[in-house]
């Protein structure tokens, strides 16, 4: 009989417990996969353009410890936010929502999760890396998730930064600090993060409605957040194209990213045009999905730039 | 006398879960310990392994 098999009782006060019931499986679900995928290639390709090197067991320590600390906090963010991901109905299947975990499961599982990938990373790599991990957590947890989503329409504007930490972790890991090209790094991801979010808040709007959040859509407007789509899509056009200017990407990158961006405005401003009925629905699909494709690709690009560059080094 | 049982008494589904848990867990502090070992050789170099007797 093992050790944690040989107390079947727990508690003194009840004897019915809903807690308990939550597989690995369900626990995976908590720390958002698909959400961790983008951050562990961003933190992936800003270890890889930082200057100098790290031991590869090191580097992968590093992003392993980055991914963890982002599921944590989308652990800790379903803990907070469960009564809303239970009016959604695109976060009505999440593991709290769905009484596979309960509350302070999460809440402990994200607590433990934070400090494991925090302390890990900082013995480990280095010390600066884990405590900008450790502010990415709290700016993600405590700044966007308790505070900045049910108090502005600006939540994901300000709230994004925490999404755009992870390349500059993954520099840091190497280098031990930041730097100009970190930052555009950084500068990328969260100016493309509002019009990705608010192209899917438009097509969601009920469902934000419904759990009272104040999306722009919902506060603002509908042709208030078409107008902020467009500007934000302008905006971010010149800052894709930063690392050519700034001399860290080659101009083959500098061709990339210029046509698409100009896709992207292309799209926003689809969306802008087009008001009313199924037409704007499916232009704010178009938008949203060629968004991932668009990071996916400049991120790519830099990072395929520098391995042929290691390669040919 | 026999101890009166006060607490929880789990279901069969509940002890299933909690099992799998355990070893999930169990892997994962495995890894750890193997991972702080590698790391610890990689950041002390070989000379670790190269000590007078």
């Amino acid at each position: 009989m093992s050790l944690v098999e040989r107390q079947d009782t727990i508690g003194q006060d009840s004897a019915v417990w809903d807690g308990g019931m939550g597989s690995v499986s369900d626990y995976v679900a908590l720390l958002k996969p698909r959400v961790m995928s983008l951050v562990i290639f961003t933190a992936f390709v800003g270890l890889m353009l930082a200057p100098g090197s790290v031991h590869p067991v090191l580097g992968a320590v590093a992003i392993l410890c980055i991914a963890i600390g982002a599921g944590a906090s989308g652990a800790l963010n379903m803990w907070y936010d469960a009564d809303i991901d239970e009016v959604m109905l695109r976060t009505r299947k999440r593991p709290i929502p769905a009484g596979k975990i309960t509350r302070d499961e999460a809440l402990a599982f994200g607590i433990t999760l934070s400090i494991g990938s925090v302390v890990t990373l900082g013995l480990l790599v280095n010390w600066f890396a884990g405590a900008f991990l450790a502010f990415t957590i709290f700016f993600y947890v405590i700044v966007y998730t308790m505070w900045l989503k049910r108090s502005t329409p600006q939540n994901i504007v300000i709230g994004g930064a925490a999404g755009a930490f992870p390349p500059m972790i993954g520099w840091a890991a190497v280098t031990g600090s930041v730097s100009l090209e970190s930052f555009v790094l950084f500068g990328i991801i969260f100016m493309w993060t509002p019009p990705h979010f608010w192209a899917l808040a438009l097509v969601k709007n009920g469902d934000y409605t419904a759990a009272k959040v104040p999306m722009l859509p919902v506060v603002a407007g509908e042709t208030s957040t078409r107008h902020h789509i467009l500007a934000y899509a302008v905006l971010l056009a010149p800052v894709a194209i930063a690392p050519y200017l700034l001399g860290f990407a080659s101009p083959v990158y500098g061709a990339a990213s210029a046509v698409l961006s100009a896709i992207f405005v292309a799209l926003s401003f689809d969306i802008w045009r087009k008001r009313e009925g199924d037409a704007a629905k499916a232009a704010c699909w178009r938008l949203f999905k060629f968004s991932i494709f668009y990071l996916f690709m400049l991120f790519a690009l830099l990072l395929g730039e520098s391995l042929v560059a290691g390669v040919l080094a | 006398m026999a101890e009166e049982n006060k607490g929880i008494t789990l279901t069969d589904e509940q002890k299933k879960k909690r099992r799998s848990r355990s070893v999930a867990i169990a892997l994962v502090l495995a890894a750890l310990v193997i991972l702080f070992y590698v790391v610890t050789i990689i950041k002390l170099g070989p000379g670790v392994m190269d000590r007078a007797l």
